[in-house]
């Protein structure tokens, strides 16, 4: 099945790419660089909900690598010269190596234990810049040259050439994540999240897998932590706060945990959201902490009501308006599918497993599997 | 000798700060397997009241009571509201929601009241103890703090264990379908227990603002720790939450002192290195229940 | 039966792009994007007084000058900070209705970047990019602003007078655009340091500083003036963390008998209440980000009310010495407070009469002398000239460093102390650099009288 979909995917990934561009010439400066912190946050938040979403474990703590993205990129380019597709690559590498520490760590947590885990290391991560300030730099953090390639000319807008960087490395890593979630790895995933006593009887390394979604996930967060650390020229722990992970979760979520049109979804609310209820609200003349709290309001509602009404994420409910024209795309990962990430899934403690109406059978598998 | 005693001693009063939030964070786990990100911006949102009612009234007592009461009204509302509608439904909806609730209050806090700093009375004095000339490092007012986190515990764990709607609430955790056939209903029991952990939270917040002052985002570090405390106890364990809370508190603050410059931004490494260790050796936190299935 | 995956890849595609369309057409704006430098209009900075207005730059029409910065106004920073730009928007508001500058009414864009530089990036390009300010004014942090510094000399956009006590705002050669305002934490650290080192000779000294650029600069300045064996301990904090009572006992048990603090209003109250817990009271030598009377007064007076009495927080802050570059609050006959509290009682009455909001009228007061000096059709680089070429003595009490050379803004400060809610100044303004070496000497000017009609002289 696999050899089946991939030209499809890289079809669709090229039609988009040209999209993009085109989009980016038309648009401002300023919508460019929107388009850059859009596509920043897809690269993390597709990471995320592979990790969440496709193996079941929750992390509140992506921003720490992104942050670890970020200072190696940052730290490279400070003191080597290397070119910046290499760094790149070496940030992601190193990022996935700790991720893969992380992972090995949190093998044996499940749920909220995980949760309050990966909680702290988003909190606890980048105050190592605060103590060692000789080499991360402190508060002040360490500064990112970032220019237009001299092949473009001395016109090309930077914005827009950093608009194509980081949507070129989200299109590789949306289409990588597709295979991978095709493949036996992402089956073996599927399987750890939905019973991994079933799982490991069935001869499923569930350790291996868990770890290898961790490094999945950090890998994609550390693209992501390089890419911003390009964009905005700066890399300091101010930049990289709970805030941060929370919002990556929040947008995996909303935008329909485990699909990547969802990482899409939920990337674009988490970036114009904010912005376009500052715009409405600076436009009438509000005292200045009532104006400015509305837009923190208004987004904390957006958030609730986005739940409430669309339990399956957005994506769930483009699904559903698409299955109102009879067009039943494949069934890839559907969010249905997806029993919860935060109960001890498959090892529910003595005396208090979670209320049975809370739990969803592991659905079969939809065609994009076969039958194997 | 002094100083680790006021070290000890002053993490002992902070400790009991984050046992009250995770204590609050176990009875929602318990209800209703759900973790409450809201629990601190709801604290936040309760001392603004009690606030506003100690400045109309004069009295800090009449403040206190209404932040409780409040609180019980915020928790049993915000079930009711934004949480009933999301059960069911795949768990993190929760979270978010909840993750959302929070970001609304603290814009609300900031609508209603303005972003800046306001001062909260302690109850009691805050100057500090002395055995003989030595001063201990703690207050009158710490010492309420303990008492009141202490008491609150023991109700909790009193009222779980040896009244019917402690029997009740229990049960409806446990399984909320044969529950409901022994006559409980469900929802209520739910909805009550939201309702205490809001007073629970409430009564963290009053207790906690005179050291943080009060500001939309007063209680977000300290729901951080608050919510490590409930993981390193047990997210099932009253006990655990206070356990949890007490030594997160201590060794911050040992961290902090006896670590110098660098003792001060290490403090959340260190409480991740906490977390760390007891999860290697209990992943369900110290006071976790056995765990049942094994291959 | 295979189903089939056929529409699912050109089905992304198709929503992904509508969605991009859709972000394009929202919130809908000029889409001429302003890069490079200002317009290549001539300006006439001597033209007669009578010359036409002109669009001469990017943000000034015939009738308006826009300016753009950004601001903490929510968030864990917001506390405090976030009264300067609405105390900035007042001082224009005045001047607008009082005729402008040149007959321009300024108009100031602030927005939010919640102290997260990703958001300051985000929040400025926005401003300069899409809604083509004419210079960025006042921008407020040290590292949210390091995050924009390099793109705003690269688009040649004036970036003057930072809400931030950074050196690194001084860097002519690199940083042309960019100009600093208030006094750097190297310069006040030796002021406060040679008081120290002269008033409290064979005292023991303790620090408690912010453990970030502020307080570490801060102690860089002491450690210029007193000599290490003064120094018994050195205790840093960080603002997430409110409990400091580790610190404070630390400082207790080194026998500190003065206590010099480079910390924000909320840790040095947090600091003094601390004391009274551990039975400790030294004497306090506070940075002025954290000395400000009302600001203390407010977050101590639940606390000093206890017993009974209805002592107000004052007293909790009686006795702490302190440095001031702008004027005291409390001096009521200082031609520039007369003003600003006028001012401030018309335009914002909701907020307090405080040093934030002295310091958002102050700097805003300076902003308006340097477009006036920069003409009546001026361009960008004309505005940077005026501040190159210095600018006279305003609301501050020492004058300016600004030259062709030197960013830096005001270069001293006073020395006071706290009594009865106010700081009485004692002794001269001192003025110094930023080196190791540099002479602390006293100032000998005076400082002006604010202007009659409460907008500085073309």
């Amino acid at each position: 099945m696999t050899t089946r979909s991939t030209p499809r995917v890289l079809g669709a990934a090229l039609v988009t790419a040209v999209l993009i561009a085109l989009l980016s010439i038309k648009l401002n400066s300023f919508r460019d660089y929107q388009i850059a912190e859009i596509a920043i946050e897809v690269t993390a938040v597709a990471g995320l909900t592979i990790l969440t979403g496709l193996s079941g474990q929750i992390s509140l703590g992506n921003g720490a690598f992104m942050a670890i993205g970020a200072y190696t990129t940052a730290l490279l380019m400070l003191h080597l010269n290397w070119p910046f597709y290499l760094v790149l690559l070496f940030a992601a590498a190193i990022t996935a190596a700790a991720g893969a520490v992380v992972g090995v760590a949190a093998a044996r947590l499940h749920g909220p234990y995980l949760a309050g885990a990966t909680l702290l290391l988003g909190v606890a991560l980048p105050s190592v810049a605060y103590a060692y300030t000789g080499f991360f730099g402190g508060d002040q953090g360490l500064d990112v040259n970032f220019t237009t390639p001299s092949f473009l000319g001395v016109n090309f807008p930077l914005t827009r050439w950093e608009a194509w960087v980081c949507s070129a490395v989200a299109l590789v890593t949306l289409v990588l994540l597709a295979n991978l979630g095709r493949s036996r790895v992402g089956r073996s995933w599927r399987a750890v999240r939905d019973d991994e006593v079933a799982a490991a009887l069935a001869g499923v390394n569930v350790a291996a897998a868990r770890v290898l979604a961790f490094v999945v996930s950090a890998a994609c967060a550390g693209l992501a932590g390089a890419l911003l650390a390009v964009v905005t020229g700066l890399v300091a722990p101010g930049a990289f706060t709970i805030t941060l992970s929370i919002a990556l979760l929040t947008a995996a979520v909303i935008g329909g945990l485990g699909t990547l049109p969802g990482a899409v979804w939920g990337s674009l609310v988490i970036v114009l959201v904010p912005t376009y209820a500052t715009d409405v609200a600076t436009s009438h003349g509000l005292s200045s902490s009532v104006a400015s709290n509305i837009p923190v309001a208004a987004y904390g509602a957006v958030l609730i009501i986005v739940m409430l009404l669309f339990p399956q994420g957005i994506q769930g409910a483009v699904r559903w308006t698409l299955g109102l024209f009879g067009i039943s795309p494949g069934r890839g990962w559907r969010a249905a599918d997806i029993p919860d990430a935060l109960s001890a899934a498959g090892d529910p403690p003595a005396g208090d497993p979670p209320a049975a109406n809370q739990r969803r059978p592991a659905s079969p598998e939809g065609s994009s599997s076969g039958n194997q | 000798m002094v100083e680790f005693l006021q070290f000890t001693l002053s993490g002992l009063s902070f400790g009991m700060i984050y046992a009250a939030i995770a204590l609050s964070l176990v009875l929602i786990w318990r209800g209703t397997r759900l973790l409450n990100f809201a629990q601190g911006g709801m604290a936040m949102f309760t001392t603004y009241i009690a606030l506003e009612v100690i400045r109309h009234t004069g009295s800090y007592w009449a403040g206190f009571l209404v932040a409780l009461a409040a609180g019980v009204v915020l928790g049993a509302a915000a079930e009711l509201t934004v949480v009933r509608p999301a059960l069911g439904k795949p768990e993190l909806n929760a979270v978010i929601i909840t993750i959302g609730l929070l970001i609304l209050l603290e814009g609300l806090a900031g609508i209603f009241y303005g972003g800046q700093y306001r001062s909260f009375p302690a109850a009691f004095s805050v100057v500090g103890l002395r055995v003989g000339s030595t001063p201990l490092g703690v207050s009158r007012f710490d010492v309420f703090v303990a008492l009141a986190v202490l008491a609150a515990t023991l109700l909790l764990a009193v009222g779980f264990r040896y009244t019917t709607a402690g029997l009740r609430m229990r049960a409806a955790a446990f399984n909320a379908t044969v529950a409901r056939l022994s006559g409980i209903r469900v929802a209520r029991v739910i909805t009550v227990g939201w309702a205490l952990a809001g007073l629970l939270g409430a009564l963290a917040g009053v207790l906690v603002t005179p050291s943080t002052f009060l500001y939309p985002n007063s209680m977000d570090s300290i729901f951080v720790f608050g919510f490590t405390a409930a993981v390193i106890g047990g997210l099932d364990s009253p006990l655990g939450a206070v356990v949890g809370g007490l030594l997160l508190g201590v060794v911050l603050s040992y961290a902090s002192g006896y670590l110098g410059s660098q003792g001060s931004d290490l403090t959340a490494l260190v409480a991740l290195g906490i977390l760390v260790v007891v999860l290697m050796l209990r992943p369900d936190g110290i006071f976790s229940g056995a765990r049942v299935r094994r291959v | 039966m295979k189903r089939s995956n056929r529409l699912r890849a050109p089905a992304i595609a198709a929503v992904a792009a509508a969605a991009l369309a859709v972000a394009a057409c929202s919130s809908g704006s000029s889409s001429t994007p302003a890069t490079g430098s200002g317009s290549t209009a001539t300006s006439s900075t001597t033209g007669s007084a009578n010359a036409p207005l002109t669009a001469s730059a990017p943000g000034i029409t015939a009738t308006t000058i826009t300016i753009g910065s950004h601001q903490p106004l929510t968030g864990p920073a917001a506390p405090g900070y976030s009264e300067i730009a609405p105390a900035s928007a007042a001082y224009f508001a005045y001047v607008n209705a009082h005729g402008g500058v040149y007959g321009r009414d300024i108009e100031y864009k602030y927005l939010d970047d919640a102290y997260n530089p990703t958001t300051t990036a985000t929040v400025v390009r926005q401003l300069v990019l899409q809604d083509n300010v004419y210079a960025i004014f006042d921008g407020l942090g040290t590292p949210t602003h390091l995050a924009v510094e390099s793109f705003l000399n690269a688009q040649k956009v004036p970036d003057v007078f930072v809400a931030s006590g950074c050196d690194c705002w001084d860097q002519p050669t690199t940083d042309p655009e960019t100009f600093g305002w208030q006094l750097d934490y190297i310069r006040e650290g030796k002021i406060l340091g040679q008081y120290i080192a002269q008033h409290f000779k064979g005292k023991k000294i303790g620090y408690f500083y912010q453990d970030d650029e502020f307080g570490m600069d801060g102690v860089k300045g002491l450690d210029y003036e007193i000599p290490k064996s003064m120094v018994v301990a050195r205790e840093s904090y960080v603002d997430t963390n409110v409990n400091v009572a580790p610190q404070v006992a630390a400082l207790r048990a080194a026998g500190a008998q003065v206590v010099v603090s480079f910390s924000i209003p909320a840790f040095t109250a947090l600091l003094k209440l601390t004391s009274l817990k551990v039975g400790f009271s030294p004497t306090l030598v506070v940075s002025d980000v954290g000395s400000d009377p009302i600001t203390l007064s407010g977050l101590l007076e639940s606390f000093a009310k206890q017993g009974g009495a209805t002592v107000n927080g004052n007293s909790l802050t009686n006795g702490i010495i302190t440095d001031g570059y702008a004027p005291s609050l409390g001096d009521a006959s200082n031609s520039w407070i007369a003003l600003f509290k006028k001012i401030h009682d018309q335009y914002d009455a909701k907020a307090p009469f405080d040093g934030n909001v002295l310091y958002g009228m102050g700097v805003a007061y300076t902003f308006v002398q340097a477009m006036l000096k920069a003409g009546r059709n001026p361009s960008r680089a004309d505005l940077v000239n005026a501040v190159n070429a210095g600018l006279p003595q305003g609301p501050l009490v020492a004058p300016y460093a600004y030259s062709m050379t030197d960013h830096d803004g005001v270069t001293g400060a006073y020395i006071g102390v706290i009594n009865n809610g106010v700081i009485t100044q004692q002794g001269p303004v001192l003025v110094t650099d930023t080196t190791a070496t540099g002479a602390i000497t006293s100032y000998t000017g005076t400082q002006p009288t604010a202007p009659a009609s409460g907008i500085p002289a073309p």
